[in-house]
């Protein structure tokens, strides 16, 4: 029962989009892929839990659909997703700068690609597995419109959604800390 | 700036990732005693869960980065001290986990036959200091003190069917042993009730389901926890629910062969506190362990064990002590609260020491998954990243880095290992478990890691 993840997650090291109050200047390079781009294409491998079938768009206009990641900054990132793809893996493709994403690489074993949707769309969403909540079950902050993103596949109804990726223990902290700074 | 983090293990590599990420010009160098990168992701995770070591995918990705370097096989405290790297860097950050276990303080507890659940798992994990540490498996029953998630992995690996184990990263030579053990039956010993349990969900499913092996779980111990959980958080709940639908279960009609297939039994006891080990009449080895019985006052994750008087002597000829991890001081120069077993801080910045932090189980307490220290790393290294921008650290002297390391580790005959030679290890290690049909045969002695790659 062990699922291949998709083997490495690219990021490019540019400046996070979480900065805020503090700007940094970015000297380094933008994307270090380390695989040569042919090599990481055959070496990626799919989830192959509980895959619920929509199959990829036929061309790459008809299968775009628009998806909205609010990220734990509140700002919101813009990307397009093809039909079928996990929303981790429209992260992952699209590298998008949410801070440590899909750790297990969508096999899981970890929560860390907990979202949370508004409560139609959560409700339309397929079937749960006990796997899943498992996994979810040990996610910070979980609602009752949370789900792995690992775990659910974008359909073209989905144009337009819009998730937020929760804030963690030690993002709650530092808003304590910067709303008691702020007071004094 | 220049950056220094000790510990290679999740919270050194995801400290080090986010300060790469959100700063375009720190270079971050990582420290590791061992010749061998990634801590608990290669030594702890049980092999039979290679997912949750994909984070090693992230891990080697960052240490590519040309502004990181991995220097493995050098000790912090002994082959260059913390003072000499504060001189060196602009910031460090010491990530070095809990390498010692929680001690039982019971009579009999250095019996032959009793181990720490962490050196058990360091054995068949290829740690290199607990290679040698020749379990005993001669005996039928074994008991496992700790209701923990190292506990399941423990009695789990005890009993798992061999042709599972075998296409495993385990090492060959717990394989072996595994192969002649006795052990049939495991029972895991808590002090308070199932309420308490620290384990979870997935992993008490993949116990009740491990082929070969069936759930003994008294429903006396049940009794009206259904009505207790009703309104709690739902992880407790289901829990609790799987807990008392796996204890209330009938054994379906089996024939035979499915009985005899299921030779091999597991079984949660609560509210038994251990008072001593008992020894064999010739007073070598473990026979058993008496156990006080305990009362709980109060509830949910305070309550606390009350020893009743009333005693219980459980038959035994290995035991394993699963209650906790432990850090140890590293460095004098750096304070540590020996009663928690974590180095002061807040938000990672160690208490009176400006430019000195910690991430981690170090930082912490030792306890968590990956996602836990994850998200800890992230709150120290935005720690870094504030002081970096604020001017709070002295950036004025010029910090050498590891050109300022690498004379102090010469004078003092220590060799560094690069990232590069431990990708030699790692493919030597991956083409001797291919024939075996494992991911990998893990070499366990660090002198022939070090001959391997040439120092």
């Amino acid at each position: 029962m062990i699922a291949q993840g998709i083997l490495g997650l690219v990021r490019p090291l540019r400046s996070g989009l979480n900065a805020s109050k503090i700007h940094f200047i970015c000297l380094g390079g933008v994307t270090e892929q380390h695989h040569n781009p042919s090599k990481w294409w055959s070496e990626r491998g799919f989830s192959s839990t509980h895959r619920l079938q929509d199959a990829p768009g036929e061309s790459s206009s008809a299968g775009q659909v628009t998806v909205h990641f609010i990220n734990r900054d509140g700002e919101r990132l813009t990307t397009t997703a093809k039909e079928g793809e996990s929303l981790l893996e429209v992260v992952v493709n699209q590298n998008l700068a949410i801070d440590g994403f899909g750790a297990c690489e969508g096999t899981l074993a970890c929560s860390t690609c907990h979202l949370i949707f508004d409560k139609d769309t959560f409700q339309k969403l397929d079937a749960i597995s006990d796997e899943e909540l498992d996994m979810l079950d040990l996610a910070y902050g979980l609602t009752e419109t949370s789900r792995l993103g690992c775990q659910v596949y974008v359909k073209k109804s989905m144009d337009g959604l819009t998730v937020r990726v929760p804030m963690d223990v030690s993002d709650i902290r530092r808003q304590l800390e910067v709303g008691k700074q702020s007071k004094q | 700036p220049r950056v220094c983090v000790v510990g290679s293990g999740p919270a050194g590599f995801y400290t080090a990732q986010h300060i790469l990420k959100h700063h375009g010009g720190a270079q971050v160098d990582i420290y590791e005693k061992l010749p061998v990168p990634f801590g608990l992701v290669r030594f702890g995770v049980a092999p039979d869960h290679p997912e949750v070591k994909n984070v090693i995918n992230t891990f080697t990705q960052t240490a590519h980065s040309g502004r990181c370097a991995y220097y493995g096989n050098v000790t912090v405290g002994r082959d260059v001290t913390v003072p000499e790297l504060r001189q060196a860097y602009h910031a460090v950050v010491l990530s070095y986990g809990a390498e010692d276990n929680r001690v039982l303080g019971i009579p009999g507890e250095n019996l032959s036959g009793v181990y720490s659940a962490r050196a058990f798992v360091g054995w068949y994990n290829g740690l290199p200091e607990n290679r040698d540490l020749k379990p005993d498996l001669s005996c039928e029953t074994a008991l496992i003190l700790g209701h923990g998630n190292v506990a399941l992995d423990v009695a789990r690996i005890l009993l798992s069917p061999l042709q599972l184990l075998r296409k495993t990263d385990i090492t060959d030579s717990s394989l072996a042993a595994l192969a002649c053990s006795k052990v049939k039956r495991v029972w895991l010993v808590g002090r308070r009730g199932p309420l308490q349990v620290a384990f979870t969900i997935k992993e008490l499913r993949e116990m009740i389901n491990l082929p070969g092996a069936r759930a003994v779980l008294d429903p006396a111990d049940f009794t009206g926890l259904e009505n207790a959980v009703k309104d709690a958080p739902r992880p407790r709940k289901r829990l609790t629910e799987l807990m008392i639908k796996t204890a209330l279960e009938k054994p379906r009609e089996k024939p035979v062969e499915a009985r005899a297939a299921a030779s091999r039994e597991w079984g949660l006891k609560f509210q038994r506190s251990p008072q001593e080990v008992l020894p064999t009449p010739d007073g070598k080895r473990a026979r058993g362990v008496r156990m006080a019985l305990t009362r709980l006052e109060g509830s949910g994750d305070s309550a606390r064990a009350i020893p009743t008087g009333e005693v219980e002597e459980l038959e035994c000829g290995l035991v394993l002590s699963s209650i906790g991890s432990r850090s140890l001081p590293l460095d004098p120069a750096v304070p540590f609260d020996t009663r928690r077993g974590i180095i002061p801080n807040s938000s990672g910045r160690v208490e009176g020491v400006p430019g000195l932090y910690c991430s981690g189980w170090v930082k912490r307490g030792p306890t968590g998954v990956i996602i836990t220290t994850m998200n800890d790393s992230f709150d120290t290294a935005q720690s870094v990243l504030e002081d970096l921008q604020g001017g709070v650290l002295d950036m004025s002297p010029s910090r050498e880095g590891f050109r300022a390391v690498e004379s102090i580790l010469r004078s003092r005959g220590v060799r560094p290992v690069s990232f590069s030679d431990w990708e030699k290890i790692d493919a030597a290690e991956v083409a001797r478990g291919k024939a075996a049909g494992k991911p990998r045969e893990k070499i366990v002695d660090p002198a022939e890691m070090l001959r391997l790659i040439g120092h």
